[in-house]
């Protein structure tokens, strides 16, 4: 699929002359979709809520259009030959967020909480923000291969953004997970989305540079390839600092989504099977030594295990020490009342979920509201977004840009999986954001400014290479007619 | 670096896939379950999301629905009232807010919030139409003149049950118990709500206000048992009328024991015929006829006549018992209503309904029929035999036994008598507690007879009046003008 089977055999780079064309057009049409499908969707809530169309339609689709066609421009002009895909996809499933947080604005059940604040207002900002920083990218980050040279920066500033939350008096612990900081005067922060960002940058940098040191330099030990200890060390201790992280901040899903991450590119890196086998030990290894003894993680075990037990826990407000939660059976009965179907915007319960229906657990409002039919399509949305990462992969020329764009979209789909297994119940719940669509200020900025990298290293592959100047000896060889 | 990249795009599709694989196993195969889930709350915010359809009487509601006050958080839409909440309850039971449901507005949940599969159609085409849900009926067979009279009749005598049948289909005419409570106390979510529930519990309120006796409770049926003895007699042709002669001593000796069985008073039971005996009730020659046929026989009849299964009307009543290991004096013993006989206000109802329909017992039932909301009928309840307890002939010797009980100026059940109509009955006073230490059970069963012979009612009472003199308690003095009364709004309503 990689540019390079196209081209002519007797070029000795894989540069074509003949480039892909830009599609910047069909992006706009897909934009257009991607705008109006959220539209109608805030028109379709308000009249099921209020049987009427909602105030703030206008500005609502002009806000998202207005987003989506700063998005565009940024991408005309800076990116011309990026994936056409990406940023309608993205745009599609933050604008449909948007509309969920909307609409479980309007819960009077919600309404009544403490700290009850309107969300959607916010997370249009935050997109408004998103978008800025991905166009950001696009301008600033004339070439990813720039990133190459922040490597071991990258390292320090990702534990730095990681260990931040443990630091006494700017580490936030809410609901029993210390992954955020607090920065006076603007709210939370939860540095973990970033660090994804800046720990791929890293993983890259160092993979591309130890990739045949990683590979070869290797003793063979029951079938398996170990490397040498000291190309082992900053693997170690990017596992290490995950299991600290699952220790301290007790946060399953971020140390899972980093790990998972670093496997995934240091098999692409090395493309040696061992490294899977490796990462997996190690990861069980860690996760159940630290289950062991930690009860948040305990509680979420047997929270994925036996939910109704669980539920019945809290509602008796039962108190051994661990903060028991009804969610992950709100969550499953939020999907079951929605069946194939959904009982359509605006009518389902899921505001029974409480504080987390519009962040953590807002998939499960949109399984009980859209249905398994809705489900699917935002499932295979994520799934195309990562797919289109993948191919950028596939396409980009340089190592650096196939690993930065693997782990990225890599990393994103393990938060997908992790997230939405977690809220279906298929593996423990742990408490990260399903990417544009859940409310989080952190979340939608730092997934955007992914976004934005990832549409770099496409427009890179993608761009039509200058056509290879006339060859001097070409004259010289011609053969001489006689 | 190319095939590492192609596995690891295999690999996250592997990763959507399971979730939509996970997706489809919660929402499609797993939908019905959780949907449905009693812990669910949607449940309970569904059912109170339209104004419940009615449980009907005579062709008016007995319920209604009223916009609950929103007070806080909320989210149920509409409350339900009940007009003369005491007296239906043992009919309609509870839909609250707070408590779930029971007995009716429970069984048939469904059609009353109007999500019952066969108005699927129904609510589809609303739904289309943009029409709001709304819930169907639930017709009774209940008689409201009868409700209230017998309703009236237990408030004055305390605590009771009132079970009436109409003998010819089994639908039941009344069916009332005090003390009773109000379902709309406790219909809401409110403070007061959970007071008025919590007040009616058993724990708080040792005269279970909620328990519904007419069904529920069984209580020793005494005497009126003896019918069913009767029956027995003549179906196994120990004695073929009702005016021959007994073999009956006086006093009687319970078989293998020394204990003698006695009669209440100084009543002339020597040898008498199953006439007297029934009219003055003699224990001795009942409890000798029980022990004559054995108590396999015993058992049959009092099966046949329902004892030993639960009804399904379609609300739940208890099995009322008659043992079914006993040895002969046990046997003696159970025949006239002791030892462990019990019975449910119902089957002593159905007792009586069996004999008035010449022999044929009716599956006793509540509901006529389920309406739609736009009143189509979407099912109906068609009479249904249960069984055939005595033959024809048997049952109208049985009658004219019965009819001598209340006509006869010497009968205990002469305060039954209706003028212009033929009422049978028989008395009951059932002693229990240990030693008889407790006030005794005060029975009455009994049905009316027309001119052309149908019978429209027969009717059972139980009066356990703690009150009254211990002395003055009896089923003729307690029970008979209750259920008096009820036959007569039965028939009074025909006219």
């Amino acid at each position: 699929m990689s540019s390079s089977t196209n081209t002519p055999t007797h070029h000795t780079s894989t540069i074509g002359s003949i480039g892909t064309p830009s599609r910047r057009n069909t992006e706009l049409a897909l934009l257009v979709f991607a705008v109006l499908i959220p539209v109608f969707a805030y028109a379709n809530v308000g009249l099921a809520i209020d049987e009427k169309v909602p105030s703030g339609l206008l500005s609502y689709g002009l806000g998202l259009g207005l987003i989506a066609g700063v998005g565009h421009l940024g991408v005309r002009k800076f990116a011309p030959y990026a994936d056409p895909l990406l940023l309608p996809l993205a745009t599609l499933l933050n604008g449909l967020g948007l509309v969920m947080i909307w609409r479980l604005d309007q819960s009077k059940l919600l309404q009544s909480l403490p700290n009850f604040a309107q969300a959607a207002p916010r997370q249009l900002l935050y997109t408004a923000l998103g978008i800025g920083l991905f166009v950001a990218v696009l301008i600033f980050l004339k070439d990813h291969r720039v990133l190459q040279r922040y490597t071991y920066i990258s390292m320090f500033g990702a534990l730095v953004l990681l260990l931040l939350p443990l630091v006494p008096g700017l580490g936030a612990n809410i609901y029993g997970a210390k992954i955020w900081i607090s920065i006076p005067g603007l709210g939370t922060l939860q540095p973990g989305e970033f660090a994804k960002i800046i720990l791929a940058v890293f993983f890259a940098g160092y993979l591309m540079v130890k990739r045949d040191a990683l590979a070869l330099a290797s003793r063979r030990f029951m079938g398996l390839y170990l490397p040498r200890g000291r190309d082992l060390g900053p693997i170690l201790v990017v596992w290490f600092v995950s299991i600290l992280i699952l220790v301290f901040e007790t946060d399953l899903g971020t140390s899972l989504l980093f790990f998972g991450m670093f496997v995934i590119m240091l098999y692409v890196a090395t493309e040696r099977t061992s490294w899977i086998v490796f990462g997996l030990l190690m990861s069980a290894a860690g996760a159940v030594g630290v289950a062991s003894f930690e009860p948040h993680i305990q509680t979420r075990v047997q929270a994925w295990l036996d939910p109704m037990r669980e539920y019945k826990l809290s509602q008796a407000g039962t108190h051994d020490g661990i903060l028991h939660s009804e969610q992950a059976m709100q969550a499953l009965w939020a999907f079951g009342s929605g069946g194939t179907l959904g009982t359509g915007w605006g009518q389902g319960h899921s505001e029974l979920i409480r504080f987390a229906a519009n962040s953590d657990f807002i998939l499960a409002s949109f399984g009980e509201e859209l249905g398994l039919a809705g489900i699917m399509a935002i499932l295979v949305i994520y799934g195309l977004i990562v797919e289109r990462g993948i191919r950028t992969a596939l396409a980009a020329r340089d190592p650096f840009g196939k690993l930065l764009a693997v782990g990225l979209s890599g990393g994103f789909a393990l938060q997908v999986f992790v997230v939405a297994g977690g809220v279906m119940g298929l593996i423990p719940l742990t408490g990260m954001t399903m990417p544009f669509v859940a409310y989080g200020g952190s979340s939608v900025i730092a997934n955007w400014a992914l976004m934005g990298i990832l549409m770099r290293i496409s427009d890179t592959a993608r761009r039509p290479a200058p056509a290879p100047a006339p060859s001097p000896d070409a004259e010289m060889t011609q053969v001489v007619r006689p | 670096m190319n095939k590492p990249l192609r596995r690891i795009a295999l690999f996250c599709g592997l990763l959507v896939l399971a979730l939509l694989i996970r997706d489809n196993y919660i929402q499609y195969v797993q939908a019905d379950s959780l949907r449905t889930n009693a812990s669910n709350r949607r449940v309970a915010i569904e059912r109170y999301a339209t104004p419940r359809g009615d449980i009907i009487v005579d062709g008016n509601p007995i319920t209604g629905a009223t916009k609950s006050t929103k007070s806080g958080i909320n989210d149920f839409e509409y409350k339900r009232t009940y007009k003369d909440g005491p007296m239906w309850a043992p009919v309609t039971g509870y839909a609250s807010q707070a408590f779930d449901a029971s007995q009716l507005e429970k069984l048939d949940d469904g059609i009353l919030t109007g999500n019952d599969d066969r108005l699927f159609f129904r609510n589809t085409l609303d739904m289309i139409t943009g029409k709001k849900k709304q819930g169907g009926n639930v017709v009774t067979t209940l008689n409201a003149a009868a409700q209230k009279a017998a309703y009236q009749g237990l408030l004055s005598r305390g605590k009771g049950a009132v079970a009436a049948i109409n003998p010819q289909t089994g639908a039941i005419l009344a069916l009332a118990s005090t003390p009773s409570y109000d379902p709309s106390t406790f219909a809401g979510t409110s403070g007061s709500d959970e007071k008025a529930w919590n007040k009616l519990q058993k724990k708080n309120n040792p005269d279970e206000p909620m328990l519904n006796r007419a069904l529920r409770e069984t209580y020793p049926p005494g005497s009126t048992f003896k019918v069913v003895t009767a029956a027995a007699a003549l179906e196994n042709g120990l004695y073929k009328s009702a005016d021959e002669n007994t073999d009956s001593p006086l006093p009687y000796t319970l078989p293998t024991t020394s204990t003698e069985l006695k009669n209440e008073g100084n009543i002339p039971c020597k040898n008498a015929t199953m006439r007297v005996a029934l009219k003055v009730s003699c224990n001795t020659v009942f409890g000798k006829i029980g022990a004559d046929l054995g108590k396999d026989k015993m058992l049959a009849e009092a099966e046949k006549f329902g004892f030993n299964s639960e009804q399904l009307t379609p609300v739940r009543s208890n099995a009322s018992v008659f043992p079914k290991t006993m040895d002969k004096p046990q046997t003696a013993l159970s025949s006239i209503g002791q030892f462990e006989t019990a019975a449910t206000p119902l089957q002593m109802a159905m007792v009586a309904s069996a004999v008035a329909n010449n022999g044929t017992l009716m599956k006793p039932y509540m509901v006529d029929k389920l309406q739609a909301p736009s009143l189509d009928v979407i099912s109906q309840t068609e009479p249904q035999k249960l069984s055939e307890p005595l033959s024809k002939s048997n049952a109208q010797i049985l009658q004219s036994m019965m009819e001598t009980v209340v006509n006869d100026p010497q009968g205990t059940g002469n305060k039954a008598q209706i003028s212009g109509v033929t009422v049978g009955g028989k008395t009951g006073t059932a002693q229990h507690g240990v030693a008889n230490s407790e006030k005794p059970y005060a029975w009455f069963i009994s049905y009316a007879k027309l001119a052309d012979g149908s019978s429209p009612v027969a009717v059972a009472v139980v009066v356990e009046d703690g009150s009254a003199n211990r002395d003055d308690i009896t089923g003729g003095g307690l029970a008979a003008p209750i259920a008096r009364s009820v036959m007569k709004a039965v028939i009074d309503s025909k006219k």
